[in-house]
């Protein structure tokens, strides 16, 4: 598990979704199913994995059932690169 | 006059091949209906309807998602002479005992026969009823009869009058699922027409929608008008959309879509996030209106959203505005279609304290507003001040409107009704102003917020805060402010508790944070925890949420 990915993705989150720097956020905590990741950021999510890591996440795997925590969001992101 | 059931009769003998409407799924194949499946696929499930015993008159709420069976339930329950009332799907974002809450408020006032679902969330729907409550049928989509065997005309829809309610609608929250507005055949025909005119509506039209059709905006533009005036419709899941809405632009250029309508927020939405590579070989030449509507129309959302789309073939006279509400059945007036909408520059000062819409003048702070057009040829418009007198041109109060489209009632509600008309004139709520027949709307008597489109009312989630540990009923108070780069509201709470402490204050801040969001799907951008006495009451003991939104304006200008 690369943990600077991890890192970059969860600041990018606490800074730029939720707009509360100073929130942690577990590596296995609830992302999407949870809602803490509102549906209207979840293109941003996309767009920034994209710009950060050079991986793509098409818009029919924004959904819970293809990464659903930190963990696994950069687990998809390892295997793709 | 006619009905809904005579409409669709007529369109299926006209052409019964004629390709109705395009299911779209992202990462499938595009689904056509063409009116032949959708007639055969609605008289199956009005049978369905018939056999479960729900009578003509019944109420039967539609608790499904984007797709085939959602489209033959609604014009099936028509056939059938049942008010069909589409209600929003449980999502990630807000807990089940919440959404069971809500839908059980909504089974208290208007009282639905049945309730039309999926088998995987019939649990969720049965957690919901009690004993002795309307609901005599759960009715699962595996359930639905596939074969249409009854000739059409048999149907007990074709009974109905124009007086009759063909549907109702509802908005969010508690208190929206609580107020259905009941509209009869002759008021969505009258508006068809009216509507239809001020768009020159013509057989060269395509519509292209991702709006919900929980929603007015979704189930009028997006839904019922284009079938029922035998236009093309191509429809897409709002869920698709939000996650990539550049499918929308796809969609437009693929079909060649000449009408769309959006909320504010998703001009600036769309601009903000759609990238040029998602829209290789996309043209938007075709799209002869965007009609913006349900929020405060923004020019600054029109200008983002041509400056990036003007590249892709967006003509900038496409651009439109129109103000619309249920209580009409969907549109009140519609900017001129073929040229820009009108923008005032108007002096900020005269217009934030005096109320009134005056020009720019001596370089004075300015500001623009957007026109939401004119009146539909049927509707007539008034602006009245507190005490019911009519107002000139540029004065602003509150809107009125008159018009042979408006709501039967509010659904077993004979006291919203009551309070929702003057002299046979419905009070919208809205502030405005007319200028040479032009509409400007500039905000809201109620203290309604509207997040994306979507109505929100503070109390609901007031009413929430008070079930968080440490806020008690009464010291909270919630209100929307707008954001300019959203291009909608945001919402902020206020809580007060006993304690000065900034720890114990993060804590409850992260606390009401999780569990309004969970119980009202509403993200909330702000929420501050403050110390005894500093929410604003009146003298009833009422909080005043107009005084506290300035001081806590005030307290955010004097931070930065």
């Amino acid at each position: 598990m690369d943990e600077t990915i991890l890192a970059s993705i969860e600041k990018y989150i606490a800074d730029q979704i939720l707009k509360q720097p100073n929130r942690k956020i577990a590596k296995e905590e609830a992302l999407i199913s949870s809602g803490l990741i509102d549906s209207f950021s979840l293109m941003d999510l996309a767009l920034f994995v994209e710009d950060t890591f050079g991986v793509r996440i098409d818009d029919t795997e924004l959904n819970a059932e293809t990464f659903d925590s930190l963990t696994q969001l950069v687990t998809l992101i390892e295997s793709r690169r | 006059m006619t009905i809904v059931s005579d409409r669709l009769k007529v369109l299926h003998e006209q052409d019964p091949e004629r390709v109705s409407v395009v299911l779209q799924f992202a990462g499938k194949d595009d689904l056509p209906l063409t009116i032949d499946r959708l007639i055969r696929g609605s008289v199956a499930f009005s049978q369905t309807l018939a056999r479960e015993d729900i009578e003509p008159g019944d109420v039967v709420v539609l608790i499904l998602q984007h797709g085939e069976e959602l489209v033959y339930a609604f014009w099936g329950a028509m056939l059938h002479g049942a008010i069909p009332s589409i209600m929003p799907f449980l999502t990630e974002k807000l807990s089940p005992e919440r959404y069971r809450a809500d839908l059980a408020a909504l089974i208290a006032v208007t009282k639905p026969a049945a309730i039309v679902t999926y088998s995987e969330f019939e649990a969720d729907v049965r957690a919901a009823l009690s004993p002795g409550d309307s609901v005599r049928r759960v009715i699962l989509t595996d359930q639905f009869e596939t074969e249409s065997t009854a000739p059409l005309d048999s149907l007990r829809g074709f009974e109905q009058g124009s007086d009759d309610i063909a549907l109702l609608q509802h908005s969010s929250g508690t208190t929206g699922l609580q107020k259905g507005v009941a509209l009869s055949h002759r008021a969505v025909f009258n508006q068809l027409n009216a509507y239809g005119n001020a768009l020159s509506l013509s057989d060269q039209d395509l519509i292209v929608s991702w709006l919900p059709l929980y929603h007015d905006m979704g189930l009028i533009a997006g839904f019922l008008m284009p079938i029922l005036s035998g236009i093309p419709l191509v429809l897409m899941s709002p869920f698709d959309w939000v996650r990539a809405p550049y499918r929308l632009m796809q969609s437009v250029s693929k079909y060649r879509g000449t009408l769309s309508w959006l909320p504010n927020f998703a001009y600036n939405f769309c601009a903000q996030k759609i990238r040029d590579r998602h829209m290789e070989g996309v043209d938007l030449s075709s799209w002869r209106a965007v009609i913006n509507c349900s929020e405060p129309v923004r020019y600054e959302s029109h200008r983002a959203f041509y400056e990036f789309f003007k590249r892709y073939g967006l003509r900038r006279e496409a651009l439109q505005t129109s103000y619309a509400m249920a209580e009409n059945v969907f549109g009140v007036t519609q900017s001129p279609l073929g040229s820009e909408p009108v923008v005032m520059e108007l002096d900020r000062e005269s217009f934030m304290v005096e109320r009134i819409a005056r020009s720019a003048y001596d370089g004075r702070p300015s500001m623009k507003m957007m026109s939401s057009g004119r009146p539909l040829e049927n509707t007539s418009l008034r602006i009245f001040d507190q005490h019911g007198n009519d107002l000139p041109d540029c004065i602003i109060g509150e809107i009125a409107l008159l018009s042979d489209c408006m709501l039967s009632v509010y659904f077993h509600r004979p006291d919203a009704t009551q309070q929702a008309f003057r002299d046979g004139w419905y009070l919208t709520g809205d502030y405005g102003f007319s200028l040479h027949g032009e509409l400007f709307v500039s905000g809201r008597k109620k203290d309604l917020i509207i997040v994306g489109g979507k109505n929100v009312y503070p109390q609901d989630l007031e009413t929430l805060t008070y079930e968080v540990p440490g806020v008690h009923a009464g010291r909270s108070v919630a209100f929307g402010m707008f954001d300019d780069t959203q291009g909608t509201e945001e919402v902020v709470i206020i809580a007060e508790v006993d304690s000065d402490d900034e720890d114990e204050h993060q804590r409850i801040a992260d606390a009401l944070r999780a569990h309004v969001t969970k119980n009202s799907a509403i993200a909330l951008r702000h929420v501050k925890v403050v110390g005894p006495k500093w929410i604003i009451k009146t003298s009833s003991g009422k909080t005043a949420r107009t005084a506290n939104k300035e001081k806590f304006l005030k307290e955010l200008e004097e931070s930065k």
